[in-house]
């Protein structure tokens, strides 16, 4: 593969799209056939003759096109695998010379390092940056480039005026004229600049960015004949526009630094330049700009505005304010051995500081915040591969002298981690130590939300994970009252709002599996969920669960039933506090719930949760097939217990008695038990509901229901009549307050 | 009266030896020594007996009796066992057959993996605490040496609310911040949770869990650091961690370091692999919540839970934690 001079291009005699170019290879003349478009006489590409490999592997040979003999082929850059697609042939620099191979040509023998910076190291998004960062890592002396100076060759320059100093500390431009409007980025550069990852675009704006690599100094030229007036660095007016280089119309705010001029903004400062004021194909005078901006201010414009470029990602995390001067001289060199052209002196406002910040360093702080004594004699020698000036100001005590490019050093243990990490953190031994422990145990009376969690999972519940954030219309399904906090920047419109309740989640899953052929799932989630509240919101920690498909597994032993209201409430019950009394369960509707399937749950007055069938109609617009029973509770309530006091266990044996009550539907076993224990006076230890009966011998819209009574008393053998009593009165309590009649006892 | 004796238990004996099943047995009990039995006939006779002849006679008669009784129990025994024996054969069970009622169901990996690291932090000293993870600017970033117009900030893109009034936490180190304002050192505490950052792929998503540690103290550096964060990494992975500290960045530390362990699978080459972030406390972190860093100093380190579940189950997909396939959740039962 080599570099080949195309010396003549004549149409091939059969092939209208084909042409015949005969080329210079150097040593020897060769005949190719070629379809690129742009081949014609004069041009320098790259030639693979027979026995050059191309990137994907294919090997060149001798070949015959349509009746002419050609003798390996003519490559565009897609071809070398130098672009993802190309046009046409790629041209190369009109002084390359025939015969050079293309690897030396373009000097492909190279390392592509993909470097990720954390963002307090802006000084190090540069070549030079980075070389001086190993030469300090490595204790190595940096080799510097050779930089020469400029060479100035006319007057003409344009007046700068700063109107916001500390917003652009520092600002060099120069211009320069007489610019060939025909000249062109030579290969090299280009090669470098599509290795960074950076586009050719015009070669004052190459210029730019390969000196923005080298250096790490953003620069801006500007079209000379388009600036009227002086340049100023100012803050935009309220109701300032600028049209930007991509076009996008910014409107600007007093916050926004501007490079305008007389007429009005020209660039965004530091982040992006104006569509009117940028060079062009036909540009012959430029103004070269050069500056420091306020990392904070750059920043800002840029979130605001919502751009994205390597300038703003420069300037926020902060360019060095000492390299100004240094940046526009090697750009002016550069465009100078380009594109030739007059430079004119350069106008600088603001001064490069000598250093950075001035830190004082305290030895003992070196060994306490390491936990390792560094000898004292090594630390100035450790800084001063940082290039940082130390000088004793006591016995121990340094000021240590920062240079300019090291803005985020700016306190002591900033220092000490510069210390730390140049002597080598692997060094640091790890030290055993006595904890200074705290004394906060965890009362007693707070059930850890993990015990929670085990019950559930002994109960058959696998536990989940969801998304805090859930799709606006299945919550708005199963909680329309509830108060979605939405987000301001959702990832997707179905992650929209905060969950109110963990049904989304709990239904989202069961719907996924149940379309993977589950046929059964006990589910459950312990998590935050959110609500507007007033101006501001609520956070609590709720327990959700979910039953679907049959109340067991399948198997041999059980009869297979699908699971109803009572599976789900036992499992709810089973993580209530222990003898806490305070919980209720009220027949109530919930938009979600069906109607007559459908418990709140209360915690003395105050409303703790939901258990219920999934309504009809939502089961079947969700396509769950069966309902599946839901439950939620408030964690709060659920790992508040209390400390057990037990008392003496009855010496004495109690007695049961059986009382089977007809009663109307309508009446409710808490109705029921209510009544019982209102007349069963202390005696009455427990009331246990053993069996509900409906059918046969029974008054139309009646139930059965049996109880069983338990009577103790602590200190002696209640007599029978004493019990008879009690029960006596007990029916007839039922039977005047809810209608009940005695049917056995 | 002469009665042969012998003849007597001859003929009793042979009677207990004929009987062919437990009524018979006790037919021939009842025949011999019920209340018209013939043994009890006989004793009925000794009343008019002369002292001498009726203790001979006693003598006589109740050795019979005993004899009777003894093979009678003996005999009766045979049977009970035999019966016994019949239905514990008409007993038996498929044992094979599974048992009944509910399976035990299991908790979400990220639920294990995060017990696992609590119980070793707590087993070190530190105590669990927990906060919102709704959170304001100040909690998340400014308390954290995080200004708003820091670059640092688009390392951890952010959810908001409320017209940006608040935001969803994007580390649980408002957490440490909430407690720093409560407590005085010294403060040894670990803060699990969920975190929120708007990024989504194979190995990014938008919701994962944390769990960052913080311990403030006097003289506590970067040296005690390494020595708790490599005692942890050798407790949770079960193997003696090779771990490699290498000076990073984050706003709230300083020093700051990346933790990497020394990663051997059978077949693959060693790897390095980058675990966690952490360093020593930033002093104007301490100063955020009246904490002089003259006299305190301390250190802090945040770990992703998933990315310990990955490396620790060998999961290769982050995305198989929240797509809560059953089929997945039931291997970590």
């Amino acid at each position: 593969m080599v570099v080949a001079k195309i010396l003549s291009a004549a149409p091939h005699p059969q092939a209208e799209r084909l042409q015949v170019c005969e080329v210079d290879a150097g040593a020897e003349r060769f005949s190719i056939v070629c379809g690129a478009a742009n081949a014609r006489a004069g041009i320098l590409v790259p030639a693979a003759l027979p026995g050059a490999r191309l990137p994907g592997g294919k090997e060149i040979g001798r070949a015959n096109l349509r009746g002419v003999d050609s003798a390996g082929m003519l490559c565009s850059a897609a071809e070398l695998g130098l672009a993802e697609k190309s046009d046409g042939l790629l041209e190369l620099d009109s002084h390359a010379k025939p015969g050079t191979p293309i690897e030396q040509h373009l000097a492909l023998k190279d390392q592509l390092l993909n470097l990720e910076l954390t963002p307090n190291r802006g000084d190090c998004l540069s070549i030079a940056g980075l070389a001086r960062e190993l030469a300090a890592i490595y204790d190595l002396q940096q080799t510097a480039p050779v930089m020469r100076p400029a060479v100035v060759s006319s007057y003409e320059q344009i007046e700068v005026v700063v109107e916001d100093a500390p917003a652009c500390p520092h600002y060099t431009g120069r211009v320069i004229t007489k610019l060939n409007p025909k000249a062109r980025t030579p290969d090299w550069m280009r090669e470098r600049l599509r290795r960074s990852g950076i586009r050719t675009i015009h070669p004052v704006v190459d210029v730019t960015n390969h000196v923005l690599l080298e250096l790490g100094q953003p620069l801006h030229a500007f079209d000379r004949p388009s600036l009227r007036g002086n340049v100023r660095v100012r803050r935009a007016r309220p109701g300032e526009k600028l049209k930007l280089l991509n076009d996008q119309v910014a409107e600007l705010s007093t916050k926004d630094l501007l490079i305008a001029d007389d007429s009005g903004p020209l660039v965004l400062a530091g982040v992006m330049g104006g569509a009117a004021s940028g060079v062009s194909a036909a540009t012959t005078s430029i103004f070269l700009e050069s500056a420091c901006f306020d990392p904070a201010t750059i920043a800002g414009a840029g979130r605001r505005h919502k751009l994205l470029s390597d300038s703003r990602y420069r300037f926020e995390r902060g360019v060095d304010p000492g390299l100004q001067r240094k940046a526009l001289d090697r750009a002016t060199v550069l465009i100078e051995e380009i594109c030739g052209g007059d430079a004119g002196p350069i106008t600088e406002v603001g001064r490069a500081p000598a250093h950075a910040a001035t830190v004082r360093l305290r030895f003992p702080q070196v060994a306490r915040l390491l936990g390792h004594e560094i000898p004292a004699r090594e630390i100035p020698k450790l800084l001063s591969r940082l290039r940082i000036e130390t000088q004793a100001e006591s016995a121990d005590t340094w000021l240590a002298r920062i240079p300019s490019w090291r803005y985020d050093l700016r306190i002591e243990a900033d220092l000490v981690e510069e210390i730390g990490r140049l002597y080598g953190y692997e060094r640091i031994p790890a030290r055993a130590y006595a904890a200074q422990l705290p004394r906060n145990p965890v009362p007693e009376t707070q059930r850890p939300a993990n015990a929670l969690k085990d019950l559930l999972a002994a109960r058959g519940f696998q536990e989940i994970v969801t998304y805090s954030f859930v799709d606006p219309k299945l919550q708005s399904q199963l909680d329309p009252a509830g108060a979605s906090l939405a987000l301001d920047n959702p990832i997707a419109e179905t992650m929209a709002v905060m969950r109110t309740n963990l049904w989304s989640g709990l239904i989202a899953t069961w719907q996924y599996n149940r379309q993977r052929q589950m046929t059964r799932a006990k589910l459950f989630e312990l998590g935050a969920c959110f609500a507007a509240e007033g101006e501001g919101l609520r956070e609590s920690v709720h327990l959700g669960g979910l039953i679907a498909g049959n109340a067991l597994s399948e198997q041999w032993g059980e009869k297979s039933r699908a699971a109803d209201f009572y599976d789900a409430k036992a499992d709810l019950v089973s993580m209530l506090p222990h003898g806490d009394t305070a919980f209720r369960f009220v027949a109530e509707t919930h938009a979600a719930l069906h109607p007559g399937q459908s418990a709140r749950i209360l915690h003395g007055d105050q409303a703790v949760g939901w258990l219920g069938a999934l309504h009809p109609r939502l089961t079947q617009t969700l396509d769950l097939g069966s309902a599946p029973m839901l439950f939620e509770i408030d964690a709060r309530v659920l790992l508040k217990v209390r400390l057990p006091a037990p008392e003496a266990v009855p010496e004495l044996p109690h007695s049961r008695r059986d009382l089977a009550l007809t009663v109307a539907e309508a009446i409710s076993a808490d109705q029921l038990i209510s009544a019982v224990r209102d007349v069963g006076g202390p005696l009455l230890r427990s009331v246990t509901i053993f069996d509900v009966y409906r059918g046969a011998g029974l008054p139309p819209g009646n139930k059965s229901v049996a109880l069983g009574l338990i009577f103790q008393d602590r200190s002696r053998t209640l007599s029978i009549q004493e019990i008879d009593a009690a029960v006596g009165e007990i029916a007839v309590n039922v039977s005047t307050k809810l209608g009940a009649s005695v049917r056995s006892r | 009266m002469n009665i042969d004796f012998d003849q007597l238990r001859r003929e009793g004996l042979a009677q207990v030896g004929a009987a062919a099943d437990a009524p018979a047995v006790e037919q021939v009990r009842i025949d011999w020594l019920g209340k018209k039995g013939r043994i009890t006939e006989l004793f009925k006779q000794m009343g008019a007996m002369t002292p001498n002849a009726r203790r001979a006679f006693g003598e006589e008669i109740n050795a019979v009796k005993e004899a009777l009784s003894q093979a009678l129990e003996a005999r009766a025994a045979e049977f009970n066992e035999a019966e016994l024996s019949r239905r514990l054969a008409s007993e038996s069970i498929d044992v094979t057959l599974p048992g009944r009622g509910e399976n035990a169901g299991g908790l979400h990996p990220v639920t294990r993996t995060m017990r696992r690291i609590e119980s070793i932090f707590n087993a070190m000293g530190f105590e669990t605490v927990e906060g919102p993870e709704i959170e304001d600017d100040w909690h998340n970033f400014q308390a954290l040496n995080i200004p708003e117009s820091h670059p640092a900030r688009a390392m951890q893109d952010t959810f908001y609310l409320l017209n940006g009034a608040r935001l969803l936490r994007t580390h649980t180190s408002p957490v440490q911040i909430r407690t720093m304002q409560t407590r005085k050192p010294p403060i040894r505490i670990i803060c699990p949770g969920r975190v929120y950052r708007v990024d989504f792929d194979r190995t990014h998503s938008p919701m994962f869990h944390q769990v960052e540690g913080l311990y403030v103290a006097e003289n506590v550096g970067l040296a005690d650091l390494k020595y708790d964060l490599q005692k942890f990494l050798s407790l949770f992975f079960e193997r003696d961690a090779e771990a490699m500290f290498r000076p990073s960045y984050f706003p709230f530390v300083e020093p700051g370091a990346d933790v990497h362990m020394k990663w051997s699978q059978p077949g693959q080459a060693d790897r390095w692999l980058e675990l966690l972030g952490c360093g020593v406390v930033h002093p104007n972190v301490l100063n955020a919540v009246g904490i002089d860093p003259e006299r305190y100093s301390g250190y802090a380190f945040g770990m992703g839970v998933e990315r310990l579940a990955m490396l620790r189950y060998g999961v290769d997909d982050l995305r198989l934690f929240f797509n809560n396939d059953l089929r997945f959740l039931e291997q970590f039962r």
